[in-house]
């Protein structure tokens, strides 16, 4: 009996919901989360012929330095990126200056000593944590995630038949959606009768929970926009969105206009073989 | 069909190579002389785009090697280095990841419209169960590759899929961890799956080649299933299939570049752009969206059978619906081909059709989830249910019970006719 408990309980782990079922539809009324949908956004990036907005990019680099950056790393961008083609066009001076900004452990030199340098353009961006350990430590049990992907890795299902219409109207914005509706989600204090564990913040669109640990962020007039854009909280999380989608994605610029010119092409070769097979099967019934 | 060849070497050159390897002729006979049925609709195409899906996915992977690391420690990485740091590393990688989606989207028409038209029957059963192991081979694929980018998805579907095979008594647990090469799925895993996903495309690509073989031995089967009676019936595949084929080749094209620029993320999971981590188990573990109704198929027997308990009824159940399959040829018991002369079949077919939908549909979701009052694992049972009944009972009786409408007498005569009825009006 307690083998085959064992055994329940590792196939269990190792199948997911797949096996669990019957236990699993006992035990827990499901809840889904979000609590509340991602409110959709206009995004620049968006639609056929989206683009960055270069602004908008160097904005949210501003908010992700200033603010993320002290508790999310992000590791796989590096300094060099911020001057690449489709994104936010630092020039190289600006990026040298940035990176060297904040230094890194290199090594060993000739004395077989590791070293302290300024970054490079070619070294990632810094790290708030030396491991994942300090991190959970520093925060209450929690690891911050890396930002470099989160505005791939975060999208709410949108169940049937929204995912249908998807395919013909493409809904690729899904990642900045959620990350800005999170970063305004905040609900202090929690709706009456909603208990909220120790140290966690109520937010109904978290995606998985009702709450989080990351304190709600931003807020109205928290940095300075020298461009006269609004310093709204609202403002604020779709700036630092924006960023994190072409950290996410930072080929999308080439992407999609490479798309146009594939799909006309693709057209007009189609229309051109379609009068070739006309011409071929012509007086040939079929 | 076969046999009779119309090659001519002209030049001296071809003179040549004729006395010594007959590439040429084969050639030509394969792809230019060969008759096909006229009266073939553009779901006859699907053939070629297959074969052109394949050439791109092997060309695709192959440059992804070239810059991909199969070591736990850096897969992850190496797959962002090649959509961040390799020149157009991106657009090989979307292409890749989306073709296997694209593929298996040709394969599901492929074999649909075998089922419709009745492909399966004497004389190309050899040819069916041919496509039966492609489709395998195709499953074995993607879900290898699946596993290479090394995200949470690809860890955790790596263990529930591995975990199938433990439900086999006995011998399931020593075939598991030979299959992962330990007890865990891990970097010994990474690497063997990297070594599979390499040369199972070439074996598709050798099966296929007997797919051919199999397909100009036997005809290509036709809208009306009825077998090809003279020359009439039939013209030269160049250039009358091949200018039909290379127009769908690129209409597919079309289909595939909206995914690959506009969402080339639609069909993949957001849970793959995190690394894996044996520590955290996903919510919700999904396979990827073809394998979906055989997921619901293997979730749909929670229940135990006599001495097979849930686990292995489910898996049994899940092989059982591929392997069905094959032994189709001989399940269906009508002598008429094709669905349209067959008024019960057909109803049975779209019902089929949108029932394997449906399963797809309920593969994705939770098990417990409610949909239209009843949970998604009791209408993944009827949906199974269907699935075999089709299979297993009613292709079977149908060809006792039911009247098929008349048989034109030949090809030709159809078009004739139908060519008539057209000027008629």
């Amino acid at each position: 009996m307690t083998a085959k408990m064992i055994r329940w309980a590792a196939a269990a782990i190792g199948l997911g919901i797949a096996f669990s079922t019957p236990l699993a539809a006992a035990e827990e009324t499901a809840t889904e989360f979000p609590l509340l949908k991602p409110t959709r956004q206009e995004w620049s990036f968006a639609g056929f012929f989206g683009q960055y907005d270069q602004a908008q990019l160097q904005r949210g680099y501003h908010i992700y330095k200033e603010v993320c950056s002290s508790c999310h790393s992000m590791k796989l961008v590096k300094f060099r990126n911020l001057a690449d083609e489709g994104g936010p066009g630092f020039t190289e001076e600006q990026v040298k200056a940035l990176a060297a900004e904040s230094t890194i452990t290199d090594g060993p030199n000739d004395e077989g000593e590791m070293f302290e340098r300024p970054r490079l353009p070619s070294d990632p961006f810094p790290s708030p944590y030396p491991n994942d350990k300090a991190a959970s430590f520093s925060n209450g049990g929690a690891i911050p995630p890396d930002l470099s992907l989160i505005a791939k890795a975060r999208a709410v299902h949108r169940g049937f038949p929204q995912f249908v219409f998807d395919i013909f109207w493409p809904y690729q914005e899904q990642g900045p959606d959620y990350i800005a509706s999170l970063l305004t989600g905040y609900q202090d204090p929690p709706p009456e009768g909603v208990e909220v564990p120790e140290g966690t913040y109520y937010n109904p669109h978290f995606i998985n929970g009702i709450s989080l640990r990351m304190p709600p962020p931003i807020d109205d007039d928290l940095l300075e926009y020298t461009d006269g854009t609004p310093q709204t909280k609202e403002q604020y999380a779709k700036d630092v969105s924006a960023f994190l989608m072409w950290a996410a994605e930072p080929h999308l610029d080439a992407r999609k206009s490479l798309g146009l010119k594939v799909m006309l092409y693709l057209i007009v070769f189609a229309g051109i073989l379609y009068f070739v097979k006309r011409q071929v099967w012509r007086g040939v019934p079929h | 069909m076969s046999g009779h060849s119309t090659y001519v070497p002209k030049t001296a050159l071809g003179k040549w190579f004729e006395a010594r390897l007959p590439v040429v002729r084969l050639l030509h006979d394969t792809a230019v002389s060969y008759p096909t049925p006229r009266n073939l609709n553009a779901l006859w195409t699907f053939g070629g785009i297959l074969a052109a899906m394949l050439v791109v996915q092997i060309v695709t992977g192959i440059v992804l090697a070239m810059h991909y690391a199969a070591d736990s420690r850096v897969a992850f990485h190496s797959v962002e280095g090649i959509m961040r740091d390799v020149n157009w590393g991106w657009l090989i990688r979307y292409l890749h990841s989306n073709g296997a989606s694209m593929f298996f989207i040709a394969v599901y028409v492929h074999i649909f419209r075998g089922l419709y038209y009745g492909s399966y029957k004497a004389p190309r059963e050899i040819l069916w169960i041919l496509g039966v192991i492609i489709y395998l081979l195709m499953m074995a694929a993607g879900f290898m590759g699946y596993v290479l980018p090394w995200g949470q998805m690809s860890f955790w579907g790596a263990t529930v899929i591995t975990n199938f095979f433990t439900a086999i008594p006995i011998i399931g647990q020593p075939i598991q961890t030979l299959l992962i090469g330990g007890f865990s799925v891990d970097n010994a895993t990474l690497n063997r799956f990297f070594s599979l996903h390499y040369l199972i495309p070439f074996l598709i690509a050798g099966v296929v080649v007997l797919h051919i073989w199999a397909l100009h031995v036997a005809g290509q089967n036709n809208p009306l299933g009825i077998d090809v009676k003279s020359d009439k019936d039939t013209v030269p595949f160049t250039p009358y299939a091949t200018s039909k084929d290379v127009l769908w080749i690129v209409l597919f094209m079309i289909f595939y570049g909206w995914f690959v620029f506009y969402q080339p993320n639609y069909l993949g999971h957001p849970d793959n752009y995190i690394e894996a981590n044996p520590l955290a188990t996903p919510a919700h573990i999904v396979p990827e969206w073809y394998f979906l109704p055989f997921y619901a198929i293997l979730r749909a027997i929670d229940f135990n059978i006599g001495p097979i308990d849930a686990k292995l009824g489910g898996v049994l159940a899940m092989f059982g619906a591929i392997a069905v399959l094959a032994f189709l040829p001989w399940l269906d018991t009508s002598k008429v081909r094709s669905g349209n002369f067959r008024p019960i079949f057909r109803v049975a077919f779209w019902v089929f059709g949108v029932n394997a939908l449906f399963l797809g549909y309920l593969g994705s979701v939770k098990t417990d989830d409610i949909i239209l009052g009843m949970q998604a694992v009791r209408w993944a049972q009827l949906s199974t249910a269907y699935y075999f009944a089709y299979f297993l009972i009613i292709l079977p009786l149908l060809g006792y019970i039911e009247k098929p409408k008349p048989l034109p007498l030949s090809i030709n005569d159809a078009i004739l006719a139908k060519s008539a009825a057209g000027s008629a009006h």
